[in-house]
């Protein structure tokens, strides 16, 4: 596991994502209502579609293309027409810059 | 009832389309623990449609059906899945169902969700114009879409632009015709309509509006002034027909649908009705609805209202095309039929961009998207709140909407005018 910085924290301001692409993953960087920073995949599990060209509520993402919705906390797919879930990678804030460790 | 009780209960779902699949998986999901039984015509498990006016006609290699259950989930659910089975009668008073091929079924709850069929043409020779509603009609299309052959596709309404594009980009010389002067009038403002026309000039194929087709002839469409235009292969996308028969037959009440109530509730007791076949309670009367989420969704409603939650069915109509790689995306009413003014944010001649249409109050009734799916997203939120909202800051892209809708949590402060 590596710690990659992806983004500074003035990048995604509160309630709002960002996607990223990072040492070939690409990620979707989420700021919370509860003010953590949170990372899962970016690619959607049903369709190719980018998460975070879609919307963010709460703790969930909806997906631009078909509406799917994860909670982006657990990654767990929510509602049809999702059959999977999407992987989430822990994520750290340090000085203003935000570390997603990803599978070396 | 008990659960032992429940459990002694046959659910028959007439229909394994969209809303019929969906049904039967929720209603297990939401706790019924009796027999379920899901009956389809086609000779198929339920599989995606929306592919086949789009990737299924591009697929270089023979394409395949999808899926959107795997078939283990069926076995796993103890749904028990009959397909190639036609449903020729419903007994009310035997609570019993006779199949075509002889025998029946005893039920004691019955969803339709039966869905609709393809209009047809009616002139002569209208029976050649192809429809798309099965993956045999998609396959059928899709070996005849070839390079340097003319194709006609009569209704510009999604699934003919969708079959135009996809003819475009095989190399068929294409074109479009439509009773309306532009396309998608059904659901789109003309003003709009006019972009996604201009899209396809844009790739080279023809629109031509406000024409009458007179009969389809040899190898040409005849048009209502004379005119012929050379035609290989005709494509019929003028709109579908309920499958209402079996309903009405059983003397359940239907208009262009099967009437239900939020429910899904059909006038006769314990006879339901989901997806592109129910007419529900809407603002101002009742309507129906044809798209692949209102048949998820809708389907998936009425399934657990089987299986006994209390749920209306309250979702604002919303439906996605892809042309030319542009991903389109309507929610709510975008005809402007009701709306006092349209509010732009991006630039229409832009890569991306989103109509809001707003009433005299400022509330948001409807978006058009282009390449704008958060656009949409926002637009329907706003939708279902029947929020109001400021044109000047809806135009502007440095108010995030995300954060106008974060601020706006209640009717009240959703005042922002």
């Amino acid at each position: 596991m590596t710690w990659v910085r992806v983004a500074t924290t003035a990048a995604v301001p509160l309630g709002e994502m960002l996607g990223v692409s990072v040492n070939g993953f690409k990620l979707a960087i989420y700021h919370l209502d509860d003010d953590s920073f949170r990372a899962t995949q970016n690619v959607c599990t049903h369709e190719f579609a980018l998460l975070s060209d879609g919307w963010l509520e709460g703790s969930e993402v909806e997906c631009p293309l078909h509406a799917g919705r994860f909670d982006v906390r657990t990654g767990r797919a929510l509602c049809e027409p999702l059959k999977r879930d999407i992987a989430v990678f822990a994520v750290e804030v340090r000085d203003g810059e935000i570390f997603v460790a990803l599978p070396q | 009832m008990t659960a032992g009780q429940q459990a002694m209960r046959t659910h028959v779902v007439v229909g394994a389309g969209q809303a019929g699949a969906h049904a039967a998986v929720a209603m297990r999901r939401a706790g019924f623990g009796g027999r379920i039984v899901l009956i389809g015509e086609e000779a198929s498990l339920p599989y995606d449609r929306p592919p086949l006016s789009k990737s299924f006609l591009l697929a270089e290699d023979e394409p395949r059906l999808t899926h959107f259950f795997e078939p283990a989930v069926f076995s796993s659910l103890r749904i028990e899945a009959m397909v190639g089975v036609k449903v020729e009668a419903i007994d009310l008073a035997a609570r019993r169902i006779a199949l075509t091929y002889g025998g029946g079924l005893d039920f004691d709850a019955l969803l339709l969700a039966t869905g609709s069929r393809p209009r047809c043409l009616n002139v002569p020779g209208g029976e050649r114009g192809l429809a798309i509603r099965t993956f045999d009609d998609a396959s059928q299309l899709r070996q005849r879409l070839i390079a340097g052959q003319s194709v006609v596709c009569i209704g510009a309404g999604v699934i003919g632009l969708e079959v135009a594009a996809a003819a475009q980009a095989r190399g068929c010389s294409v074109s479009v015709l439509d009773v309306e002067r532009t396309v998608m009038s059904r659901s789109l403002a003309p003003e709009l309509g006019v972009l996604v026309q201009q899209l396809h000039e844009h790739h080279g194929v023809t629109f031509e509006g406000a024409v009458a087709v007179a009969a389809i002839e040899g190898d040409s469409v005849v048009l209502g002034d004379g005119r012929r235009l050379p035609a290989d292969t005709v494509v019929c996308g003028i709109g579908v027909v309920r499958n209402i028969d079996l309903a009405r037959a059983a003397g359940i009440a239907t208009r262009a649908g099967i009437l239900v109530d939020p429910y899904g509730r059909t006038s006769a007791d314990g006879i339901y009705a989901a997806g592109e076949v129910a007419e529900f309670p809407l603002a101002g009367g009742h309507g129906v609805w044809e798209s692949w989420k209102h048949a998820q969704d809708h389907g998936a409603l009425v399934g657990r209202v089987m299986a006994g939650a209390a749920q209306p069915y309250n979702e604002v109509p919303w439906f996605w095309s892809d042309q030319y790689g542009v991903n389109i995306q309507v929610v709510g009413d975008a005809t402007g039929a009701a709306a006092a003014q349209v509010v732009d944010r991006g630039k229409r001649d832009g890569p991306s961009f989103c109509a809001f249409f707003l009433d005299a109050q400022s509330h948001v009734i409807g978006a058009f998207g282009w390449n704008a799916p958060k656009e949409v997203a926002a637009a329907t939120r706003m939708i279902r709140r029947a929020m109001a909202i400021t044109p000047d800051r809806l135009a502007d892209p440095s108010v995030s909407l995300q954060t106008v809708l974060a601020t706006s949590s209640s009717p009240a402060v959703a005042q922002l005018v």
